[in-house]
């Protein structure tokens, strides 16, 4: 069977990065600025953001996912400039999101949930089944698809969005903390999964487990307070703590080194 | 190969799994086989008499199939029309069908018992008439009834042309109850709330590109209510001013409103994106 794919995932990439930011700020509320000034330009791979809570990653997720309107600065995602006004239809086809708490219909299936989102996001009418099949089949609901929403357990739930977020072949995959609710066996698929998606996406993965980026991430971008603090590789992040840092692992204490020297109460509750 | 098709000897000895057949003889007759169904159904039939033993692996594995599969049931066939109606009515519908509902139930019961004193010459069912669908335009698009409101808004849908698919649904479903409650009560013409009615949509959607649809739609709501319900509580009497605006003769002024409304929908169409 031949992959779904559309006029514009074979046309030529006229964009040096699948996401460019420059000076991004995006205000929540009336004052407080989630994404302070943000510069950053990911390619294909799967990025880890990662960042203490309240750092920003949920904003800058829903930005990305353009849910929430850039406050200042320049937005690009796949060579669209993302304004505060504009028809985006053409851009948000190529974007899979999976929010944090992703709301669903319980009476739905699996099937008929992720066919309802395919039909939202645009998948050619006569793609929507092999597309809904294919995606099912990769987070392993194959065998519970026709089962209704509302039976899943948590870890299946997460699964099923994150079917609905890869159902119409994304070039931009955002996904914010997918790991929640997963348990060890599921992560590591899951791990496995996001290896495979990063091969030919962008995918972004938000999360506050400093082994998931570890083990899945081919970059990482350490995000604290609205700003970037290091954006490079899993090793770059080890390198950077000492012996005389918190953690468990080479990568966490990297991660109390990096927070704790940009001014981040890291350690803290 | 004779003609167009592989010759009877050549499937026998693929069947048998010859393995002094040329590598080039087997590709050329594979990719034959792909696209000639006489020839595969050859195939088959030599199977069955130069094979005995795929055959007999074949039977087998078949055998241990047949009750797994007759163990799968078949999911019940309702999914095209699950996702028919989802595709115009929000799958999250049941809230504002319960609140149409009940608000237009409310209205008859208060047309029975009330003193025509009361409302006047007014009927109640014709003072909520007019914004009763706005009830349901705001519940369509509220964030906290529709559980996959944070999907919806980032899909390619979302915007104006998933606004007024919902939007007619809501219209669907609401005038032709309001049309039957003014039959049955015989106190409303048609001609008095349906024209305001559609104008009330139609701003609460071009306020919506500024504010929000659901928050435009509630406040037209509440303004209405604060015009009509306070004042008719208050001295026992709907407002003069109001009863004449919903007078038959005013109708082009509503007529106006709804231009403008569609008009500003139309001029900000792109604005719809984040709602």
């Amino acid at each position: 069977m031949t992959p779904a794919s559309s006029a514009a995932d074979t046309a030529p990439k006229t964009y040096p990065w699948e996401i460019r930011a420059s000076g991004l700020r995006v205000a929540v509320g009336r004052k407080k600025m989630a994404v302070d000034g943000l510069d950053l330009s990911l390619g294909i791979g799967t990025h880890g953001l990662l960042g203490p809570n309240g750092a920003g990653k949920t904003t800058l997720i829903r930005t990305l996912a353009t849910v929430l309107r850039p406050t200042e600065g320049e937005l690009e995602l796949l060579g669209t400039s993302v304004g505060r006004i504009g028809d985006y239809r053409a851009l948000r086809r190529r974007i899979g999101y999976l929010p944090q708490d992703f709301g669903y219909y319980k009476r739905f299936t699996v099937r008929e949930f992720v066919e309802y989102m395919a039909w939202l996001k645009e998948v050619p009418k006569a793609d929507v089944p092999a597309a809904v099949q294919r995606a099912v089949e990769r987070v392993g609901l194959a065998d519970r698809a026709d089962h209704r929403m509302k039976t899943l357990s948590g870890g299946m739930v997460r699964r099923a969005g994150i079917a609905q977020a890869i159902v119409n072949a994304p070039a931009v995959l955002l996904l914010d903390e997918p790991t929640a609710g997963l348990d060890p066996a599921q992560r590591l698929r899951f791990r496995e999964l996001l290896q495979e998606l990063g091969r030919d996406t962008c995918v972004v993965v938000s999360t506050h487990l400093v082994e998931d980026v570890a083990a899945a991430c081919s970059d990482v971008v350490l995000f604290a307070d609205g700003r970037l603090v290091i954006q490079g590789t899993p090793d770059d992040l080890a390198a950077a703590g000492g012996i005389e840092y918190p953690g468990d692992s080479p990568l966490e204490r990297g991660y109390s080194a990096l927070l704790r020297n940009s001014g981040q109460q890291g350690g803290t509750w | 190969m004779s003609g167009e098709h592989a010759s009877r000897r050549l499937i026998d000895d693929y069947a048998r799994g010859d393995a002094t057949m040329a590598a080039d003889t087997v590709w050329a007759l594979e990719a034959h086989l792909e696209s000639c169904a006489p020839c595969r159904s050859h195939l088959a039939a030599s199977v069955a008499t130069e094979a005995p033993d795929v055959a007999a692996l074949l039977d087998t594995v078949r055998a241990g199939l047949e009750p797994q599969l007759d163990a799968a049931a078949r999911a019940p066939s309702r999914r095209h029309l699950t996702r028919r109606v989802s595709a115009w009515l929000t799958p999250a519908m049941a809230p504002w069908l319960a609140v149409i509902v009940v608000v237009t139930l409310m209205a008859l019961l208060l047309n029975a018992v009330a003193s025509p004193t009361f409302f006047g010459d007014t009927s109640p069912l014709l003072l909520i008439a007019p914004v009763l669908p706005l009830c349901g335009v705001a519940a369509s698009w509220s964030r906290g009834l529709d559980p996959a409101h944070e999907l919806t808004t980032s899909a390619a849908r979302a915007g104006l042309p998933l606004l007024l698919r919902r939007t007619t649904a809501v219209l669907v479903v609401v005038l032709p109850g309001l049309l039957v409650g003014g039959w049955l009560t015989g106190t409303m013409a048609a001609a008095q709330w349906l024209l305001p009615s559609l104008a009330f949509t139609s701003t609460a959607l071009a306020m919506g590109s500024v504010v929000g649809v659901t928050r435009a739609a509630t406040g037209l709501l509440v303004a209405w209510g604060v015009l009509v319900v306070v004042p008719a509580s208050a001295t026992g009497r709907v407002p003069h001013a109001l009863q004449r605006v919903l007078q038959p003769d005013q109708l082009p002024l509503w007529g106006l409103l709804l231009a403008l409304g569609i008009g500003a929908v139309i001029a900000r169409r792109n604005a719809y994106s984040t709602l």
